[in-house]
């Protein structure tokens, strides 16, 4: 039996630290000790595999995966992109799960207690396999910024939760998708919270090539997750 | 080549995205893992969930990954078919409980060669987290194992205790109690896992 491939070490240079003082939630639930090193074992190189099984025929089009008796309000968007490994390979047959607030900046969830409106055709959940180019494709309506109580007159830009399996427990990823141009990014505690040269990877791109004309623009987001820990042969 | 996309917290409103079963919609995974015939011992993990004050964390999401009865993952690179999937996901209540039905697992394969002990490994997310945290689950009841686990051995000795599942009955099962504790002087064992 062939040792399961590893993965290369985390890359602390792009996320955020435990505690970012400004991010007030993160100041009494960061970890304060470091994270202790141990070696890769088949249980982080192994991990959960969803197949079709998972996912529903409408569950990539939020426009009409939660729909009762319209369409949802707002600006119609298509965001797609690929997911990729740190080494450049796509990564096929991995689940993306997505979930945002609607076009006023209001969610679903029971405890979200801004005074906006909920849409009784949007629920602003969805998920999708990639493809074998570890491409993802949703239809969606874009997010609107609320208001949150991190501080005084505190808004969270626009943005679209994104979860990613990958192909192992290790490379589990958890991330927001914001978009350019947005000026709240600049007072978002938790946008800020990523190491600066690192940021820019967090904003999608405004692509017009990936729009429906006469329907929905669109947005791209490419996805990187932890590769190998040696860079693969280019000639096998 | 690529670079890593950072990670971001999960936030306070995922339920409906994640969990969505508690929304009426279908989700990819509960807290659940086991049907009636699952082979192995069916066994409760609880426990609960608090920050850096003591103070329950009322919005986790929590994952765990673990080999079947016999110490073989679903769809492993190393080719093992599992006679469950294996996979779970929660979110805790507003005490910051939480609760899984698993089995109890085996032993797997270390990369040397020798068995690990007997463990579950989890995902800690929430709001608060930029992060999601690795931390593994052992068996109380699994001392000589514990003993020569090689991931264990890493872990300091006084903070041993807190990867460790104390065995206990609840209405008639046996049921494994684990606390994961943010911050503090009881800090849970995080880790970061190298090649």
């Amino acid at each position: 039996m062939t040792p399961p491939p590893r993965f290369a070490p985390r890359d602390d240079s792009a996320h955020p630290p435990m505690i970012h003082p400004d991010y007030r939630s993160s100041r009494s639930r960061g970890p304060v000790r470091p994270l202790l090193l141990v070696p890769q074992t088949l249980t982080e190189l192994s991990g959960p595999v969803f197949g079709e099984g998972a996912i529903g025929e409408l569950d990539s089009d939020l426009t009409r995966n939660a729909a009762r008796n319209g369409e949802p309000i707002g600006e119609r968007i298509v965001v797609s992109g690929r997911v990729l490994d740190e080494a450049g390979r796509p990564v096929a047959g991995t689940l993306v799960e997505i979930w945002q607030a609607n076009a006023a900046g209001r969610y679903v969830h029971r405890r979200d207690r801004h005074p906006a409106p909920l849409d009784p055709n949007f629920l602003g959940a969805g998920r999708c396999l990639t493809d074998a180019e570890g491409r993802f494709r949703f239809l969606t309506i874009r997010p609107g910024p609320y208001p949150w109580q991190n501080h005084d007159n505190a808004w969270r830009p626009s943005h679209i939760h994104f979860s990613l399996f990958g192909p192992a427990f290790l490379t589990r990823l958890v991330t927001q998708m914001y978009f350019p141009g947005d000026p709240l990014l600049a007072h978002d505690p938790i946008f800020q919270s990523v190491p600066a040269p690192a940021r820019e990877r967090l904003i999608a791109r405004f692509a017009l090539d990936l729009a429906v004309p006469g329907f929905a623009t669109a947005y791209s987001f490419d996805i990187v997750l932890r590769g190998p820990a040696e860079t693969p042969m280019e000639n096998r | 080549m690529p670079a890593i996309t950072p990670s971001q917290t999960v936030g306070p409103f995922f339920a409906y995205g994640l969990l969505p079963q508690e929304y009426g919609y279908a989700g990819i995974a509960g807290s659940r893992l086991v049907a009636p015939d699952t082979p192995g011992e069916h066994i409760l993990l609880y426990g609960r969930v608090v920050d850096g004050e003591g103070r329950p964390v009322e919005d986790a999401m929590l994952e765990i990954w673990q080999a079947d009865a016999e110490g073989r993952y679903a769809d492993a690179p190393d080719g093992g078919r599992a006679d469950f999937f294996g996979f779970g996901r929660t979110g805790t209540d507003g005490e910051g409980r939480f609760r899984f039905e698993t089995v109890k697992p085996g032993r797997v394969p270390a990369p040397d060669g020798r068995l690990q002990a007997p463990h579950i490994a989890m995902i800690v997310t929430a709001r608060g987290l930029l992060n999601h945290l690795f931390t593994r689950i052992y068996f109380e009841d699994e001392e000589a194992a514990n003993a020569e686990d090689p991931v264990l051995a890493r872990v300091p000795e006084a903070r041993r205790p807190s990867l460790i599942a104390a065995r206990q009955t609840l209405g008639g099962m046996p049921a494994y109690r684990f606390e994961v504790r943010l911050q503090g002087e009881a800090e849970t064992v995080f880790f970061e896992f190298v090649p």
